[in-house]
């Protein structure tokens, strides 16, 4: 099928005059990235689902020895890891709620006639392209219970944003939500943009009022590329580690990719989690394929 | 039902001028069409009425009220697209219903079935109802759209061009349900097109729009029988008028096409430049006749003949019966109805009776 829509090289081009062929070209262009692919996702990969199933440890030189699903059975039946899980749920529950609540908001009010609507769009950007560590860093600041700015402003006195057990996970969803809004109300602009705009004359006509209009025309045409932007997010959040790691280290922000990488890095249980990264990798793969049933349904609708 | 009068209506759109102080009366119950080329400014003239785009200067009146701050939604009116406009993901019942649903109107559950059935019925859409909009053709969805208008019972409705899009066949049909529809509401339409044979066989009365301008507004029989200038004369009939270069002198037309034929008018106007304007129909074969041409051209239309004849350099079209015998490059005589020959100024192309 692929050599049917390939184009055919130009006869006169310069790389027809070295005596490349369409083929060639191909290859030259798709063998690297299938070795890289190899090499750095495919490989590990696999390695890796040969160490879950062995009790190696990556700190010793002692020989790994085959367990067969002890490491799954262990860290399914261990109340700490499925409290890990618990607090991952809810910080992608709040995080990627937060994040479609303000930047499909935002978007609303970008998507008219403004005057520098194209540099606040670009400046509203700005937290999306900055690094995670970068901005852990300067919200562990923000939120410094005695010089911290946010406390300062909303006249909060000392309050404690990271060292509230209660309130740390909130925190850090906060700074997730500022961080990438943005790329909730980049896709919905698009996807607001793309609604022709006689539908809404069509529905002004029809005597539609904007809240009617809202959800009956604009909604369900922006919905399959919010549901994209809510995938994305979903994904990130799921397996978000830096921005919760350099914030604060409570106990009750924890989240599985925290765990992940204490059970493999401090603890040096190599094995175990090589198991626990399997475990995470099968449950991302299942909420993302029930994303996109659902997102195949919207779009048929 | 509406009386529409624009007023002296302006719009600017940026650098440029879409409307030039047009003024425009639509009666009661009357169905007026708009007819003029791409960029003439009709779309513009709809948008103006429905109260999607606000006009620069001048105002509009619905029913003898000021209707300029109004939003479309309280104008109550309908418009039907070129481009359908119809919600995706609904179906054509729920496209149908979309306009009784609103908040602003409450209209029972009971009432919306029944009336969404009988529009349906009128359309002939009924076996379309549970479809998606987007798996209907270009005729349905025309159909669907304009039923959409109907279903509420708006007091104007606007038209921009919602048969462009269909394939011939169609766009007859639907004229003719269109007029029907019209004739059984008593509605006020105000319809626009380029295509002057929707204006002639459709309106009651036909606005002829120039550059944001209307130049001239009568009956359909008027606008081609009297063109106001060359451009109406152009505009309307198909195929279009004659425009022959030449001036009258001792009560007769002599053309620069290199012949002279009597005319019964304007004999005052002995030796001006003048244009003549002459209906394709008003010209005979005659092999009496002074005037010489060579044929160029014969279309066959069944019901008749189109010939082009070649006078010169100029090009002359006539109808004739379809049964008669010619072939290209012989040269025929022809004459014309001296009656129905009608001066333009040269200059200004305005027609010289005054019209």
């Amino acid at each position: 099928m692929t050599t049917l829509t390939m184009t055919t090289l130009d006869p006169r081009s310069r790389a027809a005059r070295r005596g490349l062929s369409d083929l060639s070209i191909r290859n030259l262009f798709i063998i690297p990235t299938i070795i890289f692919l190899i090499v750095f996702n495919i490989f590990p990969l696999l390695y890796s689902l040969g160490y879950s199933f062995t009790d190696f440890r990556a700190s010793s030189n002692a020989p790994a020895n085959f367990v067969g699903l002890d490491n799954y059975r262990t860290l399914l039946n261990d109340p700490f890891i499925w409290s890990n899980f618990a607090i991952t749920a809810k910080y992608v529950i709040v995080s990627v709620t937060g994040q479609v609540i303000v930047g499909f908001g935002v978007a609303l009010l970008l998507n008219r006639e403004i005057p520098f609507k194209g540099l606040i769009t670009t400046l509203l950007l700005l937290p999306m392209m900055l690094s995670m560590a970068v901005v852990g860093l300067f919200w562990k600041l923000l939120y410094d219970p005695s010089f911290g700015i946010i406390n300062y402003a909303f006249g909060l006195g000392r309050f404690e944003w990271l060292s509230n057990p209660d309130m740390a996970l909130y925190a850090v969803a906060l700074t997730d939500i500022w961080m990438w809004s943005p790329f909730v109300m980049l896709l919905s602009l698009a996807g607001l943009s793309a609604v022709p705009k006689h539908l809404y004359e069509a529905a002004a006509i029809d005597r539609a009022g904007p809240i009617y209009t809202f959800f009956r025309i604009t909604l369900p045409l922006v919905a399959p590329i919010l549901m994209i932007a809510i995938i994305f997010r979903t994904m990130e959040a799921f397996k978000t580690f830096d921005l919760a790691y350099i914030l604060t280290s409570q106990p009750t922000t924890e989240v599985i990719s925290i765990r992940l990488y204490k059970m493999a890095f401090q603890e040096w249980q190599t094995g175990m989690s090589c198991a626990l990264a399997y475990i995470v990798l099968i449950m991302v793969i299942a909420i993302t394929n029930i994303y996109v049933k659902y997102l195949n349904k919207v779009k048929e609708r | 039902m509406a009386h529409i009068e624009l007023r002296n209506v302006t719009k600017t759109f940026g650098d440029s001028t879409a409307l030039k102080g047009l003024d425009l009366t639509v009666e009661d119950g009357q169905f007026f069409v708009l007819l003029g080329e791409t960029g003439a400014g009709k779309t513009t003239t709809l948008r103006v009425v429905a109260g999607l785009e606000k006009p620069t200067a001048g105002t509009v009146l619905i029913d003898g009220v000021d209707v300029g701050d109004w939003g479309a939604a309280e104008r109550d009116v309908a418009l039907v697209l070129q481009q359908y406009s119809l919600y995706p993901r609904y179906t054509v019942r729920e496209n149908l219903e979309f306009p009784l649903k609103s908040k602003i109107r409450q209209v029972a559950p009971a009432e919306i079935k029944e009336r969404v059935d009988r529009v349906a019925r009128t359309l002939r859409i009924e076996h379309l109802m549970d479809r998606k909009t987007d798996r209907l053709s270009g005729g349905e969805m025309q159909r669907v759209s304009i039923g959409r208008a109907i279903v509420r019972k708006p007091r104007v409705f606007l038209m921009d061009e919602p048969l462009s899009a269909l394939d011939a066949k169609l766009r007859e049909a639907l004229r003719i349900e269109l007029k029907n529809l019209q004739m059984n509401l008593g509605a006020t339409f105000l319809f626009v097109t380029h295509d002057q044979v929707e204006a002639m066989s459709m309106g009651d009365r036909v606005g002829v729009l120039d550059r944001g301008r209307l130049v001239q507004v009568g009956t359909p029989s008027e606008i081609y029988a009297r063109p106001k200038n060359t451009f109406v004369a152009r505009a309307v009939g198909s195929p279009p008028m004659n425009l022959l270069d030449g001036a009258v002198r001792d009560g007769k037309a002599m053309a620069e096409a290199g012949f002279a034929l009597p005319i019964a008018s304007a004999s005052s106007q002995d030796g001006r430049p003048v244009t003549f304007g002459v209906r394709p129909e008003d010209i005979r074969l005659d092999p009496e006749a002074p005037a010489r041409g060579r044929v160029h051209d014969v279309e066959n239309h069944g019901v008749e003949k189109i010939v082009t004849l070649a006078a010169g350099d100029t090009l002359v079209r006539l109808t004739t019966l379809a049964s008669q015998k010619l072939s290209i490059d012989d040269t025929v005589a022809f004459s014309w109805n001296p009656d129905k020959i009608i001066l333009f100024d040269r200059a200004s192309g305005q027609n010289l009776a005054g019209a």
